[in-house]
């Protein structure tokens, strides 16, 4: 078979091919890693590739498969975001702080898809620490949006976004602390799902706000999303934080029967503060699935407006306490000649985090600190509280509620990279989904100007079945999430 | 609320980071436009409301006290930047 035909195919078409024995793990994995090698240069969004022992695991999965024996992911490549612990192979978080770290376990989403049979081709590009919504405070260099080399790929899982959709991988994770699942995959023209706090276990994913923080897969296909959702997710033993709840087969169980469905539009993501374009592509997509039986209900959601200032407070306080146990001691970097203790954990810190990660650590201790603890921190937490019951209203009209993944399509390098809050303006219709806890998935809608845009999904608690059959419906009407960039103007 | 220079060296300080003279102006620009987003929250009344620190409201897990070695002692310490005879190395604290 053609080399090429296999790198932008859907996780679903890959495993029934694999299955069939018309395709092998070798040569699936042999293709990645060619594409990666071609294309890499030019995006950066693979930070470490692990070419031998991927294709000594996609040996073992062809003889498991000529046995018969498969698992869902048996032989399949994937890529993971350079959050996740991988034991043996360097996990950098996309920090000079992490730059020779090498973790001496996997983190549980990484020991569960392996166990499902999934091959391991590297590690991609982020955000350092996951702080940023343009990959471009990874200490990596920026990733460039396939669809567009001038543009960011949107953050923090900008290089597993543009991994996916430039054909280095059919799957790759991401975490979502407060969009960076769900806008990466918006401006790469991907399906991203981020689900139910602590569905997901967190042990070794690198943390950043532990309250928010949550691990996802991004893939070409709501149906991709649901195959891996199954592989990753249930209640871990290492994160007391992992929900008891069984975990279903989100693939088996995907249902295009929409019919009576209630959708809750609100008003305050639908305002006049939403541009145009990203309104007619989301209504446009709104409009397919009434088509199929959907009902749309304009339903409040009347603190929204709070909700950047609440997670900005709650998400650096969080950061402020995690990122302490970085002292250039224990693991990580340790500065030059230190003079003594204090400035060994001084200039290590300073000169091992990079900008963006070190403003969030002082905001994060301001809030936390003597005399501002209840204004800030003890404020947030109960506006925190406030939000989150806006939604458990609205859910009582509705079945989910949908609205824009971001307020735009990608933006060129450097245009929000001066002013914290324009950046912290990216992730203003999916924060509040990460403080709610709520399960939030972004399809692709379309395109503005040839750049994607996506169409957010939100889910009651522990119902990414519904978010999940939704998208499954659109993507069953429409064929945006078919498309794929040229990737002309390459180097290879 | 608006910060001077003179907090952000205080928070450089609690947070074990540092600022030079020259970055401590933008540092300090910056920091403020962070903080009078955040001061946002000053315009809603949160009287009587719990804070909530875990989305479902969920009680802490507790599991049996039982004795396991997930990791190896070896490799967790291989990571450190400087050690000794199985032990992590700092500058001298007392003379």
């Amino acid at each position: 078979m053609a080399e090429d035909s296999v790198l932008g195919m859907s996780v679903s078409a890959l495993q029934m091919m694999l299955r069939k024995r018309s395709v092998s793990s070798v040569e699936l994995t042999e293709a990645f890693i060619g594409r990666i090698a071609a294309a890499n240069e030019s995006l950066n969004a693979v930070v470490t590739v692990c070419a031998e022992q991927a294709l000594e695991q996609a040996q073992e999965a062809d003889a498991a498969l000529g046995r018969g024996e498969y698992r869902s992911l048996t032989g399949m490549p994937i890529l993971h975001k350079d959050i996740f612990c991988t034991r043996g192979v360097r996990t950098t978080c996309g920090s000079k702080m992490l730059e020779d770290f090498v973790p001496a376990y996997d983190a549980t989403v990484v020991t569960k898809m392996k166990a499902e049979g999934a091959i391991m081709l590297g590690k991609c590009n982020m955000d350092e620490f996951a702080m940023g919504s343009s990959n471009e405070t990874s200490y990596f260099g920026t990733v460039k949006n396939p669809w567009n080399l001038d543009c960011v790929p949107g953050g923090s899982s900008g290089g597993s976004a543009a991994a996916i959709a430039a054909g280095m991988a059919p799957l790759v994770t991401g975490t979502d602390t407060g969009g960076s699942i769900r806008q990466p995959a918006s401006l790469c023209g991907l399906t991203g799902l981020k689900p139910t706090y602590g569905r997901v276990s967190r042990l070794g994913i690198i943390a950043f706000a532990s309250s928010l923080d949550q691990a996802g897969p991004m893939a070409h296909t709501a149906e991709d999303c649901a195959i891996a959702l199954t592989a990753m997710s249930g209640i871990d033993p290492g994160d007391s934080t992992s929900a008891d709840i069984p975990v279903s087969d989100f693939h088996g169980a995907l249902d295009t029967q929409i019919d009576g469905l209630r959708i809750g539009l609100p008003r305050e993501y639908f305002n006049d503060s939403l541009d145009n374009a990203v309104r007619e592509r989301v209504m446009a997509a709104l409009a397919e699935l009434e088509k199929a039986g959907a009902v749309l209900v304009d339903i409040d959601l009347p603190h929204s407006h709070y909700a950047i200032a609440t997670y900005y407070v709650i998400a650096p306080a969080e950061a402020s306490a995690n990122l302490a146990r970085y002292d250039g001691v224990r693991f990580g970097y340790r500065c030059e000649a230190p003079q003594d203790l204090e400035d060994l954990y001084r200039r290590s810190r300073s000169e091992g985090f990079g900008e963006e990660v070190q403003r969030r650590i002082l905001v994060g201790t301001y809030a936390l600190s003597a005399g501002f603890y209840d204004a800030y921190f003890n404020k947030a937490q109960q506006v925190r509280r406030i939000i989150t019951e806006d939604f458990h209203h609205a859910f009582e009209q509705v079945d989910i509620i949908a609205g824009p993944s971001a307020p735009g399509v990608a933006f060129p390098f450097g245009t929000k990279q001066t002013d914290p809050v324009a950046m912290y303006m990216e992730d203003i219709y999916t924060l509040a989904v990460n403080l709610a806890g709520l399960p939030g998935l972004s399809a692709p809608a379309g395109f503005i100007d040839g750049m994607p845009i996506g169409i957010q999904l939100i889910g009651k608690p522990f119902d990414e079945q519904t978010i999940l059959n939704t998208a499954h419906r659109l993507q069953t009407d429409t064929d945006f999430h078919m498309a794929r960039p040229t990737l002309q103007g390459l180097a290879s | 609320m608006s910060v001077t220079s003179r907090d952000l060296e205080k928070m450089a300080l609690l947070a074990r980071l540092e600022i030079t003279e020259t970055d401590l102006p933008d540092v300090t620009e910056r920091f403020s436009r962070v903080l009078s987003l955040v001061n946002e929250l000053n315009t809603i009344d949160t009287d009587g409301v719990i804070p909530m620190s875990n989305p479902h409201d969920m009680e802490q897990r507790l599991r049996e006290d039982s004795i396991a070695h997930p990791s190896d002692r070896e490799a967790l310490m291989a990571s450190a930047p400087a050690q000794q005879d199985g032990y992590f190395l700092v500058p001298k604290v007392i003379d």
